[in-house]
């Protein structure tokens, strides 16, 4: 009898969340179909955004290349950090005071809202990049890009040090004891068992960027257009979405949503590809 | 099967839990008034509620989420007034489902602030707000600006505009101004909550336009008056259409609303041809529905709902509003807004 009830209640519980999920892609749906109907497949490719009454355009393509540019730059920047930092405390000194010391620091950082960064963004980065003569007044791709990379940091490097930690203490041993070096160990032992996962984190690192709102809205400049430059201001699709939407009605409000949909299924399919990918590891 | 006999009788708990909230209108209970609406007018409605309900003990609820959403919930008819900044044009009102009312509540301003080091007293001609704004002109110390300004020793440092990045009652009122004063922005640009910038860089609300220009050398933008006058920020006195630079303060402002004011009080401020006038100003407005009677609303909920209305556009709550910096209505829209509140109707009766 109490095995049927468990049984119940965990099938309710997976049932709700693929009606939750489904019923949120339904909603972005049906909100985002007047402003496909109205400019079809040219609002992905349309750089317009005029709000304006009575020359009402919207087009989404400098909201997704805003997006895509902060992202890339941040995970260039977090790469080679939380790639060492992962070796550092999984590897070389796993288990000392230092690595558990800087591994609770990663954990910090990770728990830090975002709004904060945005402040030491905002004062803190922001002058530093005006100073270093990028451009005039601070804001810009560059810098959103650089506050996401700090924030994505955690990410990849606490998913990254649990997989090098995973890594067979018997492979290892195996190889240690035909006379290699650590080096020779973490090149030949440890990241190729590791790096699916290890990619992964980063795909997950990626998805975070993609999706952050509040410290890019911040410092990213807000301005509606293709950046020419990774010097220049830009908008990405969350953000936009965070600051348009509690005046927006109508056609204004179906393109937000439609952003909305873009970002979810932009955000599903580097996922996919990400697990297309660690199989093809496999 | 009996599994799926389970979900069905937890949905069907579910949603008998959601039905029937709403029967808050028995007549011997405390009334509560809901409203929601613009952020521009936010500390005067917070404070005036907040006192309105202490000495009346009638309970008064503001949701401050933007003057389009204060439209959206009153064509919902999820609150008893919305409140904006625009004033509802024809078309607009015409996509409400019944008529609807405005009945202005203050006055407020845009200032534009600016960051220059060791610059006071900053004065600006219309054609000088041109330039600045479509990006003519990107250095501070261009000709056109050291002519308004033959006392200031301008700086060699680039202009950077920054513009709200949401949508604004402050910017509609900042672009019905410069629409009014500029041919090639009203091609170019026009007006609205938000626009498409010719130049600029974007910031939320207010207090991020407010804050990043204190954080740039160089910067020039609009803020609503009542932020700017309770921050310490530098703003420059502009030129009005009488051709006097005037510095915002609460009598340049309720100077604007001297002139004539239409019966539906449906006016923007803008560019007042009073002398005395600054020329970036403009009512704010509660809209609610001329006829009281809708969703099984009761007497005493719409008569507790008029009483409040009356009390707002009264002297002691105007009183109010200059504490927090917004200028107070002209005896005229006063009156008319009055006459308004008189032609509400419940069930067709007048009340």
């Amino acid at each position: 009898m109490s095995e049927k009830i468990t049984k119940i209640i965990l099938f309710i519980a997976s049932f709700i969340i693929v009606i939750i999920s489904a019923g949120m892609v339904l909603s972005l749906m049906s909100g985002a179909a007047p402003a496909f109907k109205e400019f079809g497949f040219k609002f992905i490719i349309s750089t317009e955004w005029n709000p304006t009454e009575g020359k009402e355009q919207y087009g989404a393509l400098q909201f997704i290349a805003g997006t895509i540019i902060t992202s890339i730059i941040a995970i260039i920047i977090c790469l080679p950090l939380a790639f060492s930092t992962s070796l550092f405390i999984g590897e070389y000194f796993r288990g000392t005071k230092l690595a558990k010391i800087i591994g609770t620091m990663v954990d910090m950082l990770a728990g830090i809202p975002s709004i904060v960064y945005g402040l030491w963004g905002f004062y803190v980065l922001r002058p530093l990049i005006v100073d270093l003569g990028f451009n005039a007044q601070g804001f810009g791709i560059i810098t959103a890009g650089i506050i996401l990379a700090i924030m994505i940091i955690p990410y990849a490097t606490s998913i990254s040090t649990e997989i090098i930690k995973m890594v067979s203490n018997e492979l290892k041993e195996a190889a240690y004891s035909l006379g290699a070096t650590q080096k020779d160990v973490i090149m030949a032992v440890v990241i190729p068992e590791a790096r699916s996962g290890i990619f992964t984190s980063y795909i997950l690192a990626f998805g975070r960027a993609i999706g952050e709102t509040m410290a890019v809205t911040m410092l990213i400049g807000n301005t509606n257009i293709i950046p020419k430059s990774i010097f220049d201001t830009g908008n990405t699709m969350a953000s936009v979405i965070a600051n348009q939407f509690g005046e927006a009605d109508g056609l204004k409000l179906s393109s937000l949503i439609a952003i909305g949909l873009i970002l979810f299924v932009i955000t599903g399919l580097i996922n996919g590809l990400g697990k297309i990918m660690i199989k093809q590891f496999n | 099967m009996k599994s799926i006999l389970s979900i069905l009788t937890v949905a069907l708990f579910l949603f008998s839990c959601g039905g029937n909230n709403n029967t808050e209108n028995n007549d011997n209970k405390k009334v509560s008034i809901t409203a929601a609406g613009a952020t521009f007018p936010l500390p005067f409605y917070n404070l005036s509620f907040k006192k309105y309900t202490k000495s009346e003990g009638t309970l008064l609820t503001y949701g401050g989420i933007g003057s389009g959403g204060g439209i959206r919930s009153l064509k919902d008819k999820v609150v008893d007034f919305g409140a904006t900044d625009a004033f509802l044009n024809d078309k607009k009102e015409a996509e409400m489902p019944a008529k609807i009312v405005h009945i202005p509540t203050c006055i407020g301003a845009v200032v534009i602030a600016y960051n220059l080091p060791g610059v006071e007293n900053l004065k600006l001609t219309n054609s000088n707000l041109e330039m600045i704004f479509l990006g003519t002109i990107t250095k501070w110390n261009d000709e056109s600006l050291k002519k308004s300004n033959p006392d200031i020793k301008l700086p060699n440092m680039d202009i950077t505009f920054v513009h709200r990045s949401d949508g604004s009652g402050t910017t509609y009122i900042f672009s019905d101004y410069m629409t009014k004063i500029s041919e090639i922005w009203n091609k170019k640009v026009g007006k609205g909550k938000s626009l498409k910038w010719p130049i600029g860089i974007g910031a939320k609300g207010n207090p991020g336009v407010a804050g990043t220009i204190k954080q740039t050398e160089g910067a020039i933008g609009y803020i609503g008056s009542e932020f700017a006058f309770a921050q310490k920020i530098a703003y420059a006195k502009v030129q009005n259409s009488a051709g006097n630079y005037i510095e915002p303060s609460l009598e340049s402002i309720s100077a604007a609303a001297k002139g004539n004011i239409p019966e539906n009080t449906k006016i923007m401020l803008t560019n007042s041809s009073n002398n005395d006038a600054y020329p970036i100003c403009g009512f704010t407005w509660l809209i609610l529905y001329k006829e009281q009677k809708y969703n099984d609303r009761s007497k005493k909920q719409a008569e507790e709902l008029l009483k409040f209305l009356h009390w707002i556009i009264d002297k002691e709550a105007q009183a109010l509003a200059q504490q927090v910096n917004y200028a107070a209505l002209p005896e005229k829209a006063i009156l008319n807004a009055k006459k308004i509140l008189k032609s509400i109707t419940y069930n067709g009766e007048k009340m």
